[in-house]
């Protein structure tokens, strides 16, 4: 299989993208089944040449084909297999092509998922992928050929970035792909809905799945990706406020927003034009993301090549699909404000506040990673604001919405009972309280120990005092709807990430020592004695391994073996060694030797940061099960019209809940 | 938030909100463009480098001079331990370090010479021969802002051209490359 072939298949690709995007649109206006139904097969086109191309360039790999730039550039013949697979996105090219395929699932999934949706408003949504699809293959084309050969081929390659020679990011890419890419359906259903000017919001129930998908995607991508930085930089931090992550964080707070619209929308038809936006924006700030990562705008610890052109390319492409989009939006947007009245005191007061906190924190994070943009643009210099910017301004803004989370479920929608309120309040007040003074009495004794374990018993009680509600109230095998329990776990999950971020934060002892073999240093409740180094080799890497065993009063606990490695093409790496547990982390990461046999080492003791990653695993857990839900059956969503004319009316007393 | 979309004015506000975004991602394309090459032009090219008489990193002992390097074209690129984007654009000065077809210097820039030494030990070392300006008086002479930066010198001692940041592949095709050939046509 010759590259070359992979280069034809992608131009293939890119001219059905242009006839996909056109065909159905057209069709759709015209109203010609025969050009709206070409959507389905022109999809599926692409997705095989692009899949081709992906599969030729991951086979160049496989077979060590150095004569491919790409992969001379990113492999080498010492890299096991594994890293060579993953290495097919390890660099820009191959990461658009990934971005791509995905994109194409994604589509191919909605052609064979989405068969029963109205057929000029299905032939809009493929229409508008293939325009996304198309301005992303003409951008590869043009600009970032994975194809491209060198001649004569070097004999080998340089290696794959060390960096990224871990599991955790070999999985983090796809993932957070999936959830970025994902925010592309229900973009296009968004715009869809404009460019057909429906009256309707049917359209959000159709969009909610898919949404619910795409933000589980990216809430385990970045755990992935917050899970590797904590092992392989070596700095036992877990989130750095760095603008790689701030791009992947962005689009998860407007997600997170957007599920919630979608949520009030489908079920009450109120806020239609905050979802239209939300849906929108949770788009613009996948590409911003992007955008971030490859055009150089922004220099961070994982930035990828510096490319003003492509960079160029990527803002104009931008400008057309967000500028277009809003343009759109501003034109043709609902006038009426439609759906159900609400109370100030109800449900959707409550998730309208956590709407607002989540965007206006997506917001803070946009400014503060454009701030050294900002800071040149205005010729002041490039000025980082960092970590004492994010951090104060992110928990301020977090706090009514944690505040506002417990009530939400156990209010009605419309008006919600104060006196429900009222007693819900007490018992959460109660037993937040209750979990400070027990941990009190274990020993927590500073204010975020504190804070940290009221503030995660105040969620977590919300979640077990609606599941009591529902258990009461609604007849046997009602109980719990897939709709409900998806809530309930990702409610749930933000309460054990923040007993997480917040008690790693307090409790964590962090030190960094010099140390000779044979030496001993306290840490926390432990005894790290540190007993030497010795040479160790893996397949493309030499190392220096240290042994440090650990003690708790005197009985042994592990041995650990942190690593600094010397790749191949001479970078260093470190690989932290952690004893991973339920209730904390014992870190060591090796430095470097100072002479006379003596080390520096980095020493952690760590508590709860699991539970950071465990939250967010929660989280997306909660959003799979959402789709599961009777409600998204497509049959029910394509009933006669008439049905939807009116926004849904509210069943009467305890069933209102069922729609929660 | 309904009622603000609502409002026939309020709709467009999305759409001049981004408007500005992305006058500021042109600016700073813009900006970056500009700058990476040729931004703060530097008074010093097609004048004589300034003389510099700094010891050896590994030999204290003995030193180079802007006399001792007469006759010959070089690179100086300047670096430090300290300095982040140095270990950004190290790799490109290993994988180029041949290719250039002059000896590369390095210009250890404010910089303890142990940490520079073990900063090169862990890394690898590029460079032909390693100076030190420990106190940095000699780089206020060359107009250096920071590092990294790199000159291009010729064999008569002047300064033919320099760049600010990291060298990556591209300036190096694009702009280091051709003038480095220009000087050895031109020289032999």
């Amino acid at each position: 299989m010759t590259p070359e072939l992979g280069q034809l298949a992608l131009i293939l690709a890119l001219i059905l993208s242009a006839l996909q995007c056109v065909l159905p649109l057209t069709g759709a206006w015209k109203n010609s089944r025969p050009l709206m139904a070409t959507g389905r097969s022109l999809a599926a086109g692409q997705f095989v040449f692009v899949a081709l191309a992906f599969g030729i360039l991951a086979w160049a790999f496989w077979i060590n084909d150095f004569s491919v730039a790409y992969v001379a550039q990113n492999s080498n013949l010492t890299l096991p297999w594994y890293y060579r697979l993953a290495a097919v996105w390890g660099a820009h090219e191959g990461s658009l092509l990934l971005w791509m395929l995905i994109l194409n699932l994604w589509t191919v999934a909605l052609v064979a998922l989405g068969g029963k949706l109205p057929e000029a408003f299905f032939a809009r949504v493929i229409g508008v992928l293939g325009f996304v699809s198309f301005g992303f293959l003409l951008y590869m084309v043009t600009t970032s050929n994975p194809f491209v050969r060198i001649l004569p081929a070097p004999p080998n390659g340089a290696d794959l970035n060390p960096v990224l020679q871990d599991p955790g990011l070999t999985f983090h890419p796809p993932l957070l792909y999936m959830g970025y890419v994902g925010f592309s359906v229900a973009f296009a259903f968004a715009i869809a809905s404009l460019l057909g000017g429906e009256l309707k919001a049917t359209w959000v129930r159709w969009a909610r799945p898919w949404t619910n998908v795409a933000w589980g995607f990216l809430t385990v991508g970045i755990v992935a990706g917050s899970a590797w930085a904590y092992y392989e930089l070596g700095w036992g931090g877990w989130w750095f406020w760095d603008p790689v992550e701030n791009a992947s964080f962005m689009p998860w707070l407007i997600g997170a927003a957007l599920i919630h619209a979608q949520a009030i929308t489908d079920k009450r038809g109120g806020l239609r034009a905050w979802t239209l936006l939300l849906s929108i924006f949770g788009f613009a700030f996948s590409l911003l993301g992007t955008f971030l990562v490859r055009s150089g705008l922004l220099t961070s610890v994982h930035a990828f090549a510096f490319a003003p052109t492509r960079g160029l390319f990527i803002l104009v492409y931008l400008g057309v699909v967000i500028g277009g989009s809003l343009l759109l939006y501003a034109l043709r947007a609902p006038k009426v404000t439609g759906g159900q009245p609400f109370a100030l005191a109800s449900r959707e007061t409550l998730m309208v506040v956590g709407n607002l906190m989540l965007t206006v924190a997506c917001a803070m994070v946009l400014l503060g990673t454009l701030y050294p943009l900002v800071g040149e643009a205005l010729n002041i210099g490039r000025i980082s604001v960092g970590p004492p910017y994010f951090g104060p301004l992110f928990l301020l803004l977090m706090t009514p919405l944690v505040l506002a989370m417990p009530f939400g479920p156990l209010s009605r929608w419309g008006k919600a009972d104060l006196k429900v309120w009222a007693r819900a309040l007490v018992k959460i007040v109660a037993l937040a309280v209750a979990a400070g003074i027990i941990g009190f009495v274990v020993g927590a004794r500073s204010f975020y120990q504190l804070l940290g374990i009221t503030a995660s018993v105040w969620v977590m009680a919300g979640v077990a005092l609606f599941a009591i509600k529902r258990w009461r109230e609604a007849p046997a095998g009602k109980r719990y709807p897939f709709e409900m329990v998806g809530m309930m776990l990702a409610h749930f999950g933000v309460g054990v990430f923040i007993a997480g971020a917040i008690l790693t934060r307090s409790m964590s002892v962090e030190q960094d020592v010099s140390m000779r073999p044979g030496s001993s240093v306290e840490v926390g409740a432990y005894a790290f004695q540190f007993r030497g180094v010795s040479e160790t080799k893996g397949p493309n890497w030499l190392a220096e391994q240290g042994s440090v065993s650990i003690t708790r009063d005197g009985k042994p606990v592990v041995v650990l073996h942190p690593q600094k490695r010397t790749y191949a093409g001479g970078q260093v790496q470190t690989e932290a060694a952690i004893q991973a547990g339920i209730f904390r982390d014992l870190y060591v990461s090796l430095g470097d030797r100072i002479g006379d046999g003596a080390w520096s080492l980095r020493v952690y003791d760590k508590p709860f940061v699991r539970w950071i990653w465990a939250g967010g695993i929660l989280m997306m857990l909660g959003s799979f099960t959402v789709v599961l839900d009777r409600r998204f059956r497509l049959k029910r969503a394509v009933e006669p019209e008439t049905t939807h004319a009116k926004p849904e009316p509210a069943p009467p007393g305890k069933l209102a809940d069922d729609h929660a | 938030m309904n009622d603000v979309a609502g409002k026939p004015f309020g709709r467009f506000v999305p759409l001049a909100v981004f408007a500005v975004l992305v006058a500021f991602f042109v600016v700073g394309l813009v900006w970056n463009q500009s700058h990476d090459a040729s931004f703060v032009p530097s008074p010093l090219i097609n004048k004589p480098a300034p003389a510099f008489n700094l010891p050896l990193l590994k030999q204290p002992a003995q030193s180079v001079s802007k006399a001792s390097m007469l006759g010959q074209a070089y690179l100086l690129n300047v670096f430090a331990s300290w300095c982040f984007a140095c270990a950004d654009e190290h790799p490109t000065l290993m994988a180029y370090r041949d290719r250039f077809g002059i000896p590369l210097i390095g210009y250890d820039y404010r910089d303890k010479p142990a940490d520079a030494l073990a900063w090169l030990g862990r890394h690898g070392d590029p460079y032909h021969e390693v100076i030190t300006d420990e106190s940095g008086i000699t780089a206020l002479d060359f107009g250096v802002y920071g590092a990294p930066e790199t000159y291009l010198i010729d064999a008569k001692g002047i300064i033919r051209y320099k760049h600010i940041g990291p060298l990556t592949p591209a300036v190096i095709a694009k702009e280091l490359q051709p003038r480095i050939d220009a000087l050895e046509r031109g020289g032999k």
